[in-house]
């Protein structure tokens, strides 16, 4: 059955009331990452480093930052949350017992993993504009990207979380998986200067690689072609999980 | 209908109608295939032989249809713990598509139906077990259901919550309602259930009015008996075997009179050693022992 958007916004409504209840709690370890991670690796580490990509080290890094913090507000949400949604809270359940089908639950997941991510990618982007590191007109070019990233992350993350059977898996997720991605898609340094022959073409694999070049040049408001390949990776593969997981959905909820 | 979960089946050839407007058991015991019934009537899995239709429509192929019209209560509550029930009962009026209008003065309504307003804004998990169930009942209430599926509705409340409940779903059924419930309380189902089928490993092995059935199944007056077991077998040969039920020393026997089977006893040389227990009417917990087993089955 295909999801009905007025069912999955539903879902998304569910999500929306508990947050609105726990987002002043929510939003301030927000605030306070991005200051931290600016401080330590920018202002600290980048004090030894005279430029990175052709700008200081601080402005190399918070674009990939901000791709970064809308990846994991994606995942928390459809990695823990979800699982504990799914598999001790029967939300899910409780929703099925009303004409919410499988699907209106996966739509409304997805949609609400993408808001988190743009509200964790947003808050970065805030930061890092009255830090000076991107001015206003680039940083509202950047902000459509949140939401592009928090797709992608929640696509991956929701079509895992449908075939694992416990929750302890989820630290494999996010300490082989996440960690790795966040440590090498040109976040910290530019990857392809550190690659060579054919591994360059290997690297572009990492899902987390193409957000972030994405949001690099809307911080530097340059263009170049391979930013098609880019925004075409997020979308595709998107696409692909989640008509994967529309499938895995209803086995896994109709018990 | 039929439920397989690899290769083992859970609801085993299971056919049963339900007329609207009764109020309706399901009965058995742990394992007995009762919570994966009620999931195939609403829609929430599938048979893997045989089809459920609802208000006359198959509800594998018209889930949303079916489910908007009917309501359900859960076995474990599913609520949101930190949101207050109102706020609880707004989410879920918006899983119906309901009017924020509509959704409000339903809410209304149900915070009195139950009982609830004195803790309408209090977060859930600051809740007794009982409030919290009146909840969970509510919430199946909100898109006004022809039929309300109950599953245990009443299992680990206290006496008096009990007895509220059951006065509630009784002016339900008054309103016209079809309700469907599973419990494992034989005094719930005696005092509620219009017609009930008792099933064990699947199947319905009895089906009937609770008087009917133990009108028809054992007798009207149980006389129970504390004496040795193994001077029950001497003892009931005494009596001609007439129906008993036996567990370790206590036997249970049913009769039309029990005035007349007490002397029957007493004259009973093997029934020296007994000891009287009680005289009472037979209840339906006399007949669903009698049909599913008085041993511990598996549990679920």
């Amino acid at each position: 059955m295909r999801a009905s958007l007025p069912y999955a916004l539903a879902v998304w409504r569910r999500n929306f009331a508990l947050y609105q209840r726990t987002w002043k709690l929510n939003i301030l370890p927000n605030f306070f990452e991005p200051v931290l991670y600016l401080l330590a690796m920018g202002v600290g580490v980048g004090a030894y480093i005279t430029e990175m990509g052709g700008t200081s080290y601080i402005a190399f890094l918070a674009p990939g930052l901000v791709a970064v913090a809308a990846m994991n507000g994606a995942s928390f949400e459809v990695t823990y949350n979800a699982f504990v949604r799914m598999n001790f809270e029967k939300t899910y359940e409780s929703m099925l017992t009303t004409p919410i089908q499988p699907e209106d639950v996966l739509a409304g997941e997805i949609l609400w993993a993408t808001t988190r991510a743009t509200l964790y990618g947003g808050c970065f982007l805030l930061i890092a504009m009255l830090w000076g590191l991107v001015t206003p007109l680039h940083a509202l070019l950047a902000l459509p990207i949140t939401p592009l990233a928090g797709l992608l992350f929640a696509a991956i993350g929701i079509a895992f979380s449908l075939r694992i059977p416990s929750i302890d898996l989820f630290s494999f997720y996010f300490t082989l998986f996440l960690m790795p991605l966040f440590l090498f898609s040109d976040v910290f340094f530019p990857l392809e200067e550190r690659l060579q022959g054919a591994w360059i073409y290997v690297a572009e694999a990492l899902p987390l690689l193409h957000p972030v070049r994405l949001m690099r040049s809307a911080f530097q408001g340059t263009w170049s072609p391979v930013l098609l390949w880019d925004l075409a990776y997020v979308l595709a593969l998107s696409a692909l999980l989640l008509a994967i997981a529309a499938r895995v959905t209803r086995r896994r909820l109709m018990a | 209908m039929c439920k397989r979960f690899g290769g083992k089946p859970a609801v085993a050839d299971l056919d049963l109608e339900v007329p609207a407007g009764v109020c309706f058991g399901l009965l058995g015991p742990n394992g007995a295939g009762k919570t994966t019934a009620l999931k195939m009537i609403y829609g929430s899995a599938l048979p893997s032989a045989g089809r459920v239709l609802v208000f006359g429509m198959d509800v594998a192929r018209e889930p949303r249809a079916v489910r908007r019209r009917l309501g359900v209560t859960l076995q474990e509550n599913a609520l949101i713990e930190a949101l207050s029930p109102r706020d609880n009962l707004r989410v879920f009026g918006r899983y119906h598509l309901m009017s924020e209008p509509a959704i409000e003065q339903r809410i209304g309504e149900l915070l009195e139906f139950l009982e609830l307003r004195s803790h309408a804004d209090l977060p859930v998990q600051a809740l007794s077990g009982g409030f919290q169930r009146r909840l969970s009942i509510a919430l199946s209430l909100l898109n006004r259901p022809e039929l309300l599926i109950l599953d245990e509705p009443t299992t680990g409340l206290d006496p008096a919550v009990r007895l509220s409940l059951w006065e509630r779903l009784r002016a339900l059924r008054a309103g016209g309602a079809t309700i469907l419930l599973t419990t494992h309380y034989m005094d719930e189902a005696e005092r509620l259930c219009d017609d009930l089928a008792i099933v064990a490993h699947g199947k319905v092995v009895a089906r009937g009015a609770p008087r009917e059935l133990i009108a028809s199944l054992l007798a009207p007056q149980a006389l129970e008996l504390e004496l040795p077991a193994a001077r029950h077998g001497a003892l009931l040969n005494n009596l001609h075997s007439l129906r008993h039920a036996a567990s370790g020393d206590r036997l249970t026997l049913y009769a039309k009179d029990a005035a007349a089977l007490l002397d029957a006893v007493r004259r009973a040389e093997s029934a020296d050693a007994a000891e009287l227990v009680s005289v009472r009417p037979t209840n339906l917990e006399d007949v669903f022992l009698a049909l599913t087993g008085a041993h511990l089955s598996d549990g679920d």
